[in-house]
């Protein structure tokens, strides 16, 4: 499907006072792509741009060879001819009608076959069924965003978008919609694009990323690899960090830990409850890393795993610095003082021993 | 107990009413939706505009009204030339100017349900497939209609309850003109008290079931869930 | 900050607004409060004006419809002398012990005019009422106002009312039917002469000054407040109206003086 699916060029720009959009995109048109970045760095402003939502948005946008707008060939298809499903960070479903009602505002729009069947299994797809006779008003927070992503998706969408569908929920609410965002990772061929300004999000359901900073990307590519580069650092600040991807192997039951198998070494983890052989990520923090020459004699520290020093680059506290040690073919990135790199003579190609503090199964 | 003149003045009161108040939610839905959306510099002349008929006493604006509408005036000659002939005097004149007289009162209530409809509402419908057009027809309008039924009830309670504009522009013609208003005016001052309290009585009675009904309906509209 | 600042100016600018009526303003003790019928509004101006020059006096004038200034005077209004549009009003403040006894008489004579804002419209002797070339007639409501209620004496002599009737457009007073008129939507009306008359000729349009024959007489009386009863300078102004001056004045407006004052005025 990959071969098939539409790719995502933008070049989008967007002033107002004391703030302006310059975004300059490549994405894959396919999987879900994270647009990250502190509040203020543009990324709703981009993600509705993308959605024709602002006129006032120009330059290029073109999506799978279709040109949406064009600022030089005066093309703009405004919002309701755009192919797109969008789920808003508010939900926004529509205050006079029910659950039903919003489902198939768009789906009788969208002119989807058979949409009342469709509505029905999207319902179901997204536990909705007890609600569809329900009004907006009468919904927790979950469950509206829920209804959301059901509208949207209803529409069929050739890309969806959503801004944040996870902030201001809580925790339980969180769980409750995590898996069904995992699932449409899954299910869905149209590409998405995934608004988050927490990192665990991205860490999970991304497979690309798009870092915005005032308004401009500052960095953008595949997540694993984009994570653990470090000269463009993506001002991650304290949550920098790489994310593993690997299966899950056996499970000891006596001290409740998974092994988990990623490409150039294991790691033992707290066991979450996923079976073995699930494919799973796990986030690493530099902080949680702490590199040594040789391999420590008694420690309380779980995983310690050969690497050899990739790259060395200043942090955001000069006292600090960031250590790209390669494993195997993957990567961990390690927070230490610049001392240390002295003392140590941390140096790219030095082998050394990377102790994994903590780590974190994230899907 | 009602003469036929009180009675026809009660029923062209009523007709008077129901004529401004359907034009006039017809023409304050287009005027209200730009300023509560536009960002426009024009927004606060326009808004000052449209609240300027609470500014002047009705016998003013009546006054302005006869000499715009009469032969010498604007309006006088535009209705001329349409083959409209002049207004004052007419049932038509009298809906012209009650429709300009109870304007703030349809527009402002309309203008403040659309600005209680969120940017994100439109929004979603826009990324819905929705037009435009079908966004207010099927968003915009039944998130309204709170608004409608107040802009509505103000309307046809504000005309009915008319009495200086239509003094001045309408000539107090019997059937056409002679308004509920102003024949019970003209009985007070004639001393013909008795009169003037079965058609004001009546007036009373009839508006209050009318606007009891409305806010009745909106009643049970709002409890359902 | 910028919207906070301006909204303060204006808060201050309404408040200044608001309290200057508050400011005091020194009354004189030879002021004469004096209650007067809009219609006569135009002429008492000019005849204070000459009454403050002969005496020292200085009327202050109050003017409104006749009904709802002697309303207010039966309410407690400070008026010392009343001039009225008719001659009924006075003589109900008397009846009723608001007004002095005796000092009741007929100030003017008002005339009524068919007239029309356009020039030649009207011949100088009402023949255009039986060409019938109009569309509105206005004329004050004949069961509230005494120039409307001439105007329909005037036509049924004529014999004119039955076949004029459906034409008719109603002022609630002399002054709307003047509007009606003036503004050009009645192509006719029947007005009071002081309202389109200056110095012996008309303003404007054309008219015909209907025959006092046709009529009853449109008198306006005046009469001296129960206020005034003990002020000489209320009792000057009324006295003043029948001098040589206030009457060139009122002829001026339109109005015949009542020369046949009544002596009633002195003690």
């Amino acid at each position: 499907m990959g071969n098939t699916a539409p790719a995502i060029t933008a070049h989008l720009r967007r002033t107002w006072p004391g703030f302006a959009l310059d975004a300059a995109l490549d994405l894959p048109g396919h999987g879900i792509t994270a647009l990250f970045g502190a509040s203020g760095s543009g990324k709703t402003t981009l993600l509705r741009a993308i959605a024709g939502l602002d006129r006032r948005t120009t330059g290029r946008l073109a999506v799978g060879g279709e040109t949406w707008q064009d600022a030089d060939r005066g093309v703009f298809v405004p919002a309701w001819r755009r192919p797109v499903g969008f789920v808003f960070q508010d939900a926004d479903l529509f205050g006079h009608l029910d659950v039903r009602g919003n489902l198939a505002f768009g789906a009788r729009r969208a002119g989807i076959a058979d949409p009342d069947r469709r509505i029905d299994e999207v319902a179901a797809r997204l536990g909705l069924e007890a609600l569809l006779e329900r009004r907006p008003g009468t919904l927790s927070g979950g469950e509206r965003r829920r209804a959301a992503i059901a509208r949207a998706l209803l529409v069929e969408p050739r890309l969806l978008l959503m801004d944040e569908p996870l902030t201001g929920l809580d925790d339980r609410s969180r769980h409750e919609i995590m898996p069904w965002l995992e699932q449409l990772h899954h299910e869905t061929r149209a590409p998405i694009l995934y608004v988050s300004h927490a990192l665990d999000e991205v860490a999970r359901l991304a497979d690309h990323l798009v870092v915005l900073e005032a308004g401009t990307v500052t960095a953008s590519g595949p997540l694993v690899e984009t994570l653990a580069a470090l000269d463009r650092p993506p001002g991650l600040g304290e949550e920098a960090g790489v994310v593993l991807e690997a299966v899950l192997g056996e499970r000891d039951a006596t001290w409740h830990l998974a092994r988990f198998d990623f490409a150039g070494g294991r790691l033992w983890l707290p066991d979450t409850g996923r079976p073995s052989g699930a494919a799973v990520r796990a986030r690493i923090l530099a902080r949680d890393v702490s590199l040594a020459l040789s391999p420590p004699a008694a420690s309380s520290i779980l995983n310690v795993l050969p690497g050899v020093v990739e790259d060395v680059a200043p942090d955001t506290h000069p006292a600090l610095a960031l250590v790209r040690v390669r494993v195997g073919p993957s990567c961990l990135v390690a927070r230490v003082s610049r001392r240390s790199t002295a003392q140590l003579d941390l140096v790219a190609g030095r082998e050394v021993w990377a102790q994994v503090k903590a780590a974190a199964l994230v899907g | 107990m009602l003469s036929h003149a009180d009675t026809q003045a009660l029923l062209l009161t009523l007709r008077l009413a129901a004529v401004t108040t359907a034009i006039l939610l017809v023409l304050a839905t287009p005027a209200a939706w730009w300023l509560a959306r536009t960002r426009s510099r024009w927004q606060a002349p326009v808004s000052a505009l449209v609240a300027l008929p609470l500014v002047l006493p009705p016998t003013v604006l009546g006054f302005y009204l006869l000499v715009a509408m009469g032969p010498h005036g604007p309006v006088g000659a535009l209705t001329t030339r349409l083959g409209l002939g002049l207004l004052p005097f007419t049932f038509g004149g009298l809906v012209v100017a009650s429709v300009v007289y109870s304007l703030p009162f349809v527009v402002q209530p309309l203008q403040n349900a659309f600005a209680a409809v969120g940017q994100g509402q439109l929004d979603a419908a826009a990324t819905l497939r929705a037009a435009p057009l079908d966004t207010f027809l099927n968003v915009v309008l039944p998130l309204a209609r709170p608004g409608y039924l107040t802009a509505g009830v103000l309307g046809f309670a504000h005309t009915v309850g008319e009495f200086g504009v239509v003094l001045m522009i309408g000539g107090n013609i019997p059937g056409a003109t002679r308004v509920a208003s102003v024949q019970i005016y003209d009985h007070v001052e004639a001393l013909e008290y008795a009169q003037a309290h079965g058609l004001a009585a009546c007036l009373v009675v009839f508006s209050f079931v009318i606007l009891l009904l409305l806010y009745g309906s909106r009643h049970v509209r709002a409890v359902r869930p | 900050m910028n919207n906070r600042n301006s909204a303060l100016v204006s808060f201050a600018a309404l408040a200044v607004i608001a309290v200057a009526p508050l400011l005091p303003v020194p009354a004189r003790a030879d002021d004469v409060p004096v209650a007067v019928a809009a219609n006569f509004a135009g002429p008492m101006k000019e005849i204070a004006a000459t009454f403050a020059g002969a005496t020292g006096h200085h009327a202050v004038v109050s003017t409104g419809a006749t009904g709802a200034l002697a309303a207010q005077v039966a309410n407690g209004a400070p008026f010392e002398v009343f001039l009225a549009a008719d001659a009924t009003t006075p003589a109900r403040l008397e009846k009723d012990g608001l007004a002095v006894p005796g000092t009741r008489h007929a100030y003017a004579l008002g005339r009524l005019v068919l007239w029309s804002a356009q020039e030649g419209a009207v011949d100088t002797a009402g023949a255009v009422l039986k060409s019938g070339d109009f569309a509105h007639l206005a004329l004050a409501n004949p069961k509230l106002a005494p120039y409307g209620a001439a105007a329909v004496e005037t036509l049924e002599k004529l014999g004119l009312r039955t076949a004029l009737e459906p034409r008719f457009v109603l002022g609630e007073n002399i002054g709307q039917a003047f509007q009606f008129v003036g503004s050009g939507n009645a192509e006719l009306g029947f007005v009071a002469l002081s309202q389109v008359w200056r110095d012996g000729r008309f303003t404007s349009g054309s008219g015909w000054i209907v025959p006092a024959a046709l009529h009853a007489p449109l008198q306006q009386d005046a009469v001296l407040l129960a206020r005034g009863a003990d002020h000489a300078a209320a009792r000057a102004l009324l006295e003043f109206l029948h001098g040589e001056k206030a009457q060139a004045i009122m002829r001026s407006y339109g109005y015949e003086p009542a020369v046949e004052a009544v002596g009633a005025v002195a003690r």
